[in-house]
C-alpha cells in the first residue's frame, strides 16, 4: 500500500484492532536505523535512501553520535493494519521523554546486537517499558554476524527481563532476514490501543519541536476521544488554549487529516511558539467539552548539571543570549540566566538534564550560531544546612555560604548501573570507588557478563566517569543512572587565588578527600598560563583561609628585542602596538593581568 | 628635486646585500646562499635605484652609510665599493661594512679604505669554538684576532664587534670568556653588540625548542655584559649596544632617533618623515624590477601622529636619551625598571631587559588635534 493511499484515511480510524504502537529499545550502533529502514521498505512506505535523509535522526550532534534525542515517529501499514513506530530518545539523559514516548505505545521491541548483548541504558528503557506494561518483543540483531553469539543473548535476556527464550526472534536487520516474522509478531502480539471515540478528548504530548516556518509541532498519541483539525484545545498542564492549526500523519512525510481517533499517533499544529508550552507529558483536550483529569505521568524535569557559558569573545553576548532563547524554544528542559564573572565577562548559568545534554546544548551553541564559547566546570545543585536551620540550594560554587555559617552540605546522588564484561569487574570496581560509589548490587547475566548497581554521587559522574569506564573496558561496559535523592558528604569549596585575589571560575566544591589534589592541579596549570608579571605572582588554591597548594609565577626577567634598525622598527612596533591593544583585552585580576585565553585554557585542560 | 646641501641634517643610506655562504640556523634575514651567481646584475640594479631615487629626490647626500645583509663582504670588494661610489655623502660621512671574520683580508681593508669606508663591524658572535658551532657559524676564533690586526693595518681607527649570548652550548663562563678575548684583542673593538639569540619564527632554531635560550638565563648574561664592559670603559649606547667614548655608531642612532633614511637593495626599509617603504624581498624578483624599470616598493606605511610619537619614544628609550619622565606613569612595578632625572625617564638595566613592558605603559601625547592619550 502507498503512502498516499495510507493517509486517505480521513475519518477517525475507529478500528482500533488494527492499530499497533510500538517503539524500538536499543542501544548505539545495534541496528535500530537499519531495522527501521527495513521496516518503511518492507511496509512500502518510501524508498529508504531517501529516508535517510528526511526520516532518520536529522540533527548533526545526534548522528555523529550515533544517538536520537527528539523522538520522531511514522505511521506504516502492514498486512492491513496500521502500524506506528515511535522513536525514543537513545540517552539516560533524556530518562523522562523515553518514558513519554513509551507512554505512547502498546510494545516494544527490544533490539540487541547479537554479538554484544544488552547494554546498561537499553535494559533501564526495558525495565521503564515493563513499568509501563508494554508488551516486549525481544529481537536478536545481527545474527549474520560470525561474531554473534544468540544463544548467550538470549540466556541473558532471559535472566535478567525475565523473557523466555523461545520468544525471542532472530534477525538481521542488513539483510532483513527476519524482519517480516518480526512485523508479523507485532501485529500478533502487541495488544491494539483501547480507548473510547465518545468519551471528551485526551491526547498525549510526548515530543514537541520548533519549527521557524511553523511553530511548535508535537508529537501526540490520541488516548480518548478524537482529535479533530477544528477543534480547540486547552493545554491541560499549561493551562493554555490554542487553536489546531494543523493535524495530520508522518508517512514519513507530513500529510494532513481531519481526525484522528483512539490510539492514532500523529502530529499536531497550534500556532505555539515555545515548546515549553506544549511539553512532553502535555494532555491536551477539547476546550469545549474538557476531559475532567489529565493523563497520569506528567514530571517537569529538573535540570540536574550546570554551568556557566560564556563568549570567547565578549562582544557575543548579545548573539549568545539570541541564540539560547532559540535554543529554548526547542528544548523546554535547560535553562538559562545571566551571571558574570570577574575571569570571564558577561554569560549565563546554565541548567541541563545531564552532561551529555550539556554538551549536546554546547556544541549546538557552537555550531548553528556559530560562537566561540568557554564553560565553567560543571557543577551540580548542593544543597547546604546551615547552623541556622535554614537550607540553600547552591549550583553556583561562588554562592556557597561561608564555611563558618554552614553545618553540613548534601549533594546528590545517582543510582548508577553499569553491565560489564566480567574480566573488567576489577577495574570498574576501582573506578567506582575511587569515585566514592557505593555498591548496592552485583549480579551475573551469564558467565561472561556482570550488572553493578551503584549509589554514586551525581558530581562524580559529571566529571568524566563515563569517559573512564569506557576507557578502562575497552568500550565493552555501558551506563545507566537514575536520580536516587540526597546524601551528606563531607564537601568543601577550593578557591583559587592569583595574588591573594579568588578568581570565580575556579572556585569548586569537591569531596575533601580531593581538595588538595584539586588545587594542586590547577595552580601548576595556571602557573604555566598565567604570563611572568613584572612582579612574582602567588597563585593559591585555598579552602576558607586555609591554603592547600600554592605556586608562583616568577617576575619576568626580559622580553626586550635584541634588535632594533632600519628594518625592525615597523615590525617592532606592530609587536608593541598590538601588545598594548591586547592590554585593553586582558583581565586585571588584582594587579595582575591575565589573558582571558589563559583561563580558557585553564578551563578547557580541567575538562 | 631635493638640494644635497642640506649639510646640517643627518641622512643615512643603507644598502642591503642579500649573500651569505651558508645561512646560520638562527638566522630570519632576507639572506640567499645560493644566489651568488646573481651578485654582478644585484651590484648593477643597486647602483640603478640609487641614480632613480637621486633623481626623484628621494636621496639626500648622506651622513651615513651602512652595508648591511646577508654578508657584504661576501660580495667582491671591488663591486661593493661600485656601489658606495654612486651614494652622494659628506665628507665626513661615516661608512660601515659588515665583515665576516674570515672574509676580511688587507687587501679587501685596502679597497674598502680607499673607496670611502671607515667603519667595519665584525660578525664575531663568539670567542668560544663549540659555542660557534651550536650556532652553525663557520669561522674559527683565530679569525678575528687576524681581521683585527688587517683592520688596523689598513687604516681603521673604529670597529664594531657582534657577540650574541644564550645558546645551549654556552655557559656563563664561556660568554665571559668572548667579552674579556675581545677586550683583550690587539686592539679593544672600540664598539660592541651584544645580541641576546632570537627564536625568530620559520628558522631552524625554532624548530628545535630544545635550543631555545631561557629568558632567565638571557637576562642573567645581560646583565654580566653590561658590568664587564662597564667596567672596562664601555658606555651603554642602545640595549645591546655599547662602546667608547666617541665611537658610537651614527648609523644606527639615526635609526633610534626616527631619522630619515634611505634603503638600497632587496628587502632595504627607507624613512621619510613618517612614511616608511620596504623593497621587494626578494632578490631575483628586486633585480627583474630594477631592470625593467618598475617600482622595487612591496610595501608602505604611513604613520598616524599618534603612532609615529609612540614609535619616537619606543626608539628612544632603549637608549639613555629616556623619555621625558612624564611619559611614564609612577607605577610601582615601573620604580626599579626606570630612573628619573633631569626631567626624563632612562632605563635602569633591569629596565632594558623588560624594555617592552615599560613601553607597554608610554603616555603618548599629540598636539595639534587636541591631546590623545593612550
Ligand atoms: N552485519 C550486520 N550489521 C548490521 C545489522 N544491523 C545494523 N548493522 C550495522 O550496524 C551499524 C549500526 O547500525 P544502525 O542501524 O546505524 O544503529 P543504530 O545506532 O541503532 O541506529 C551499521 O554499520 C549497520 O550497517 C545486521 O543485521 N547485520
Ligand atoms: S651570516 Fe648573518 S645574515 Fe648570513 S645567515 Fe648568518 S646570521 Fe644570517
Amino acid at each position: 500500500m502507498s503512502p498516499g493511499t495510507s493517509a486517505g484515511a480521513q475519518q477517525p480510524n475507529s478500528d482500533c484492532d488494527r492499530i499497533r504502537n510500538f517503539s524500538i529499545i536499543s542501544h548505539v550502533d545495534h541496528g535500530k536505523s537499519t531495522l527501521s529502514d527495513r521496516i518503511l521498505e518492507l511496509t512500502g512506505a518510501v524508498d529508504p535512501r531517501m529516508m535517510r535523509e528526511q526520516y532518520l535522526d536529522s540533527m548533526d550532534i545526534e548522528r555523529e553520535r550515533g544517538i536520537t534525542i527528539k523522538a520522531q515517529n511514522v505511521r506504516v501499514t502492514f498486512r492491513d493494519h496500521v502500524l506506528h513506530l515511535i522513536d525514543t530518545p537513545g540517552h539516560v539523559d533524556f530518562g523522562y521523554e523515553v518514558s513519554r514516548s513509551l507512554a505512547a505505545c502498546e510494545g516494544a521491541v527490544l533490539l540487541v546486537d547479537a554479538s554484544q548483548g544488552i547494554q546498561a541504558q537499553t535494559l533501564a528503557n526495558c525495565y521503564q517499558a515493563i513499568e509501563h506494561d508494554l508488551e516486549i518483543i525481544a529481537v536478536l540483531n545481527k545474527i549474520d554476524l560470525p561474531a554473534a553469539d544468540p544463544e548467550r543473548c538470549a540466556h541473558e535476556i532471559e535472566q535478567v527481563l525475565g523473557l523466555p527464550a523461545q520468544g525471542i526472534l532472530h534477525i538481521s536487520a542488513k539483510t532483513g532476514q527476519g524482519v517480516e516474522e518480526l512485523l508479523d509478531a507485532i501485529i500478533e502480539r502487541v495488544p491494539a490501543p483501547t480507548g473510547d471515540p465518545t468519551m471528551p478528548l485526551r491526547a498525549l504530548i510526548f515530543d514537541s519541536s520548533y519549527d521557524q516556518y511553523r511553530g511548535v509541532v508535537s508529537s501526540v498519541r490520541v488516548v480518548d476521544g478524537t482529535l479533530r483539525s477544528t477543534a480547540r484545545l486547552r493545554f491541560m498542564q499549561a493551562g493554555s488554549v490554542h487553536d489546531v492549526e494543523e493535524i495530520g500523519v508522518r508517512t514519513p512525510d507530513g500529510v494532513a487529516v481531519s481526525a484522528l481517533g483512539p490510539g492514532e499517533v500523529g502530529y499536531l499544529i497550534a500556532g505555539i511558539k515555545d515548546v515549553g508550552e506544549a511539553r512532553s507529558g502535555e494532555t491536551v483536550t477539547d476546550a469545549a467539552a474538557p476531559a475532567a483529569d489529565a493523563l497520569a505521568g506528567y514530571r517537569d524535569p529538573k535540570p540536574m548539571v550546570f554551568c556557566g557559558i560564556y563568549p570567547v569573545d565578549g562582544d557575543e553576548l548579545p548573539d549568545l543570549r539570541d541564540a539560547l532563547e532559540k535554543l529554548k524554544l526547542n528544548d523546554a528542559s535547560f535553562t538559562f540566566e545571566p551571571e558574570s564573572s570577574k575571569a570571564l565577562g558577561f554569560g549565563f548559568r546554565c541548567g541541563f538534564l545531564g552532561l551529555l545534554h550539556m554538551e549536546i546544548v554546547r556544541e549546538r551553541l557552537e555550531r548553528e550560531f556559530d560562537l566561540s564559547l568557554i564553560a565553567t566546570a560543571p557543577s551540580v545543585a548542593y544543597r547546604a544546612h546551615l547552623s541556622d536551620g535554614s537550607t540553600v540550594d547552591v549550583d553556583n560554587p561562588t554562592d556557597l555560604p561561608d564555611p563558618s555559617q554552614i553545618d553540613h552540605i548534601d549533594e546528590p546522588m545517582l543510582t548508577a548501573t553499569i553491565l560489564t564484561p566480567s574480566e573488567y569487574t576489577g577495574t570498574v570496581m576501582e573506578l567506582a570507588q575511587a569515585k566514592r560509589g557505593e555498591m548496592s548490587k552485583m549480579e551475573y547475566l551469564s558467565p561472561e557478563r556482570l550488572e553493578l548497581v551503584y549509589r554514586i554521587p551525581l558530581a562524580e559522574v559529571v566529571v568524566d566517569f563515563f569517559d573512564q569506564l569506557k576507557s578502562r573496558t575497552k568500550g565493552y561496559a555501558s551506563l545507566d543512572y537514575e536520580p536516587a535523592g540526597y546524601a551528606t558528604a563531607s564537601l568543601v569549596r577550593v578557591d583559587v587565588l592569583i595574588n591573594h585575589v579568588a578568581v570565580d571560575a575556579f572556585s569548586t566544591i569537591v569531596h575533601r578527600s580531593v581538595a588538595d589534589s584539586y588545587g594542586r592541579r590547577m595552580t601548576d596549570k595556571l602557573r604555566q598560563l598565567i604570563p611572568r608579571q613584572l612582579f612574582d605572582v602567588p597563585i593559591q588554591a585555598a579552602i576558607g583561609g586555609r591554603v592547600v597548594a600554592r605556586e608562583t609565577v616568577k617576575a619576568k626577567r626580559k622580553d626586550v628585542l635584541a634588535k632594533c634598525y632600519g628594518g625592525d622598527i615597523t615590525r617592532k612596533r606592530k609587536l608593541l602596538e598590538r601588545q598594548k591593544e591586547g592590554k585593553k583585552r586582558m583581565k586585571n585580576i588584582g594587579r595582575v593581568e591575565v589573558p582571558q585565553e589563559a583561563f580558557i585554557s585553564a578551563l578547557r585542560l580541567d575538562e | 628635486m631635493k638640494s644635497h646641501s642640506n649639510s646640517g641634517r643627518a641622512f643615512g643610506v643603507y644598502v642591503h646585500v642579500p649573500f651569505c655562504r651558508s645561512r646560520c640556523d638562527y638566522c630570519a634575514f632576507a639572506t640567499y646562499t645560493d644566489r651568488d651567481h646573481l651578485m654582478a646584475r644585484y651590484v648593477d640594479a643597486c647602483k640603478l635605484e640609487i641614480r632613480r631615487a637621486l633623481l626623484d629626490g628621494q636621496m639626500e647626500r648622506a651622513s651615513s652609510v651602512f652595508f648591511g645583509g646577508g654578508t657584504p663582504s661576501r660580495l667582491p670588494a671591488e663591486q661593493l665599493v661600485e656601489i658606495l661610489g654612486e651614494i652622494p655623502r659628506h665628507a665626513d660621512a661615516e661608512v660601515t661594512v659588515e665583515c665576516n671574520p674570515e672574509d676580511v683580508n688587507l687587501r679587501r681593508l685596502e679597497i674598502y679604505r680607499t673607496a670611502g669606508v671607515n667603519r667595519i663591524s665584525l660578525g664575531v658572535q663568539s670567542t668560544m669554538h663549540h659555542v660557534l658551532r651550536s650556532l652553525g657559524r663557520n669561522h674559527r676564533p683565530g679569525d678575528v684576532d687576524r681581521a683585527v690586526g688587517a683592520a688596523t693595518e689598513a687604516g681603521f681607527t673604529t670597529f664594531n664587534c657582534d657577540l650574541i649570548f644564550g645558546s645551549v652550548g654556552e655557559s656563563d663562563k664561556d660568554w665571559i670568556r668572548s667579552l674579556r678575548d675581545l677586550l683583550e684583542l690587539s686592539v679593544a673593538p672600540p664598539h660592541l653588540s651584544a645580541y641576546a639569540l632570537t627564536v625568530e619564527p620559520g628558522t631552524p632554531l625554532a624548530g628545535d625548542p630544545r635550543r631555545h635560550p631561557d629568558d632567565d638565563v638571557q637576562a642573567r648574561r645581560y646583565e654580566l655584559a653590561d658590568r664587564v664592559l662597564t667596567d672596562a670603559g664601555y658606555g651603554w649606547e642602545e640595549v645591546s649596544n655599547w662602546s667608547l667614548p666617541g665611537h658610537g655608531c651614527r648609523h644606527n642612532q639615526l635609526y633610534w632617533q626616527q631619522g630619515d633614511y634611505r634603503g638600497i637593495g632587496s628587502a632595504a626599509h627607507s624613512h621619510e618623515q613618517g612614511t616608511r617603504w620596504w623593497n621587494i624581498r626578494n632578490p631575483d624578483r628586486y633585480v627583474r624590477a630594477v631592470e625593467r624599470g618598475s617600482s622595487t616598493v612591496a610595501g608602505q606605511e604611513v604613520l598616524s601622529p599618534a603612532q609615529r610619537e609612540f614609535e619616537r619614544l619606543a626608539l628612544s628609550l632603549r637608549t639613555p636619551t629616556g623619555v621625558p619622565a612624564g611619559s611614564l606613569p609612577d607605577l610601582p612595578e615601573l620604580a626599579p625598571l626606570v630612573s628619573r632625572t633631569g626631567g626624563r625617564a632612562v632605563l635602569t638595566v633591569r629596565g632594558r631587559l623588560l624594555a617592552n613592558a615599560v613601553t607597554r605603559h608610554l603616555r603618548v601625547e599629540v598636539g595639534a588635534a587636541g591631546s590623545l592619550r593612550e
